[in-house]
């Protein structure tokens, strides 16, 4: 499977070709794409931009962790998890996974669990900024 | 001392990247957490602390050696 798994984190925007190409494979059936963006606001304040930052070498190993996971649980192909750390404006993507499987219920599957899995195991941590102050988000009840 | 690192929120409470904890032979992931809690009781009001040794979640009992490389884990908010 090791040659099956993409897993990046960059400072540079990411790209949905890039995944979409590591995942393509001749007997796959479905190809599941999620992309993760900014949004514009939160609890209805405008969200300004976002700046996201990781404990680079552990978020690699979970990525890792998760695609494998997922590798037990469904008959994937091929999967790549990219995230982006850094200043990102609204709109710009944050995260990308990308499945390939025989058929489509396996691929929305694994992708689902793979993004639910990224929000909790994963050392990444968002900052939301508004027009008066900044908040990391999940930090407090 | 003991350094341990910090990312997100716990950068903040901290006031930079890295925290210094008085270290004892066999020191517990429990006892660590202890030692953090008194010097900032801010951490108390997070949803969660979790701490990584050598990039991986540890367990309360786990001891921690002098060389590991130990981190604050506060609530992760990726994606």
């Amino acid at each position: 499977m090791e040659n099956c798994i993409d897993i990046q984190i960059s400072d540079k925007p990411l790209s949905e070709q890039t995944c979409l190409e590591f995942v393509a494979h001749p007997g796959a059936g479905g190809i599941v794409n999620f992309i993760g963006t900014v949004r514009n606001q939160t609890q209805g304040k405008a969200v300004i931009k976002l700046e996201f930052e990781a404990y680079i070498s552990m978020a690699i190993s979970e990525m890792r962790k998760i695609a494998e996971l997922a590798s037990q649980k469904w008959p994937i192909q091929k999967m790549a998890i990219h995230h982006r750390v850094g200043t990102l404006a609204v709109g710009e993507i944050a995260v990308i996974i990308s499945v390939a499987c025989p058929h489509r219920k396996a691929a929305f599957e694994a992708c689902s669990f793979a993004i639910d899995t990224l929000k909790e195991t994963v050392p990444i941590w968002k900052k939301e900024f508004f027009e008066n102050g900044a908040v990391w988000i999940a930090a407090h009840p | 001392m003991m350094k341990v690192l910090t990312f997100g929120i716990a950068k903040d409470i901290v006031g930079g990247p890295e925290m210094d904890i008085p270290y004892s032979e066999g020191m517990s992931v429990l006892a660590l957490k202890k030692a953090v809690l008194e010097k900032y009781p801010q951490f108390e009001k997070l949803n969660s602390l979790a701490i990584a040794v050598n990039n991986e979640y540890a367990d309360d009992n786990l001891q921690i050696t002098p060389q590991d490389e130990v981190v604050l884990i506060p609530p992760v908010s990726g994606g």
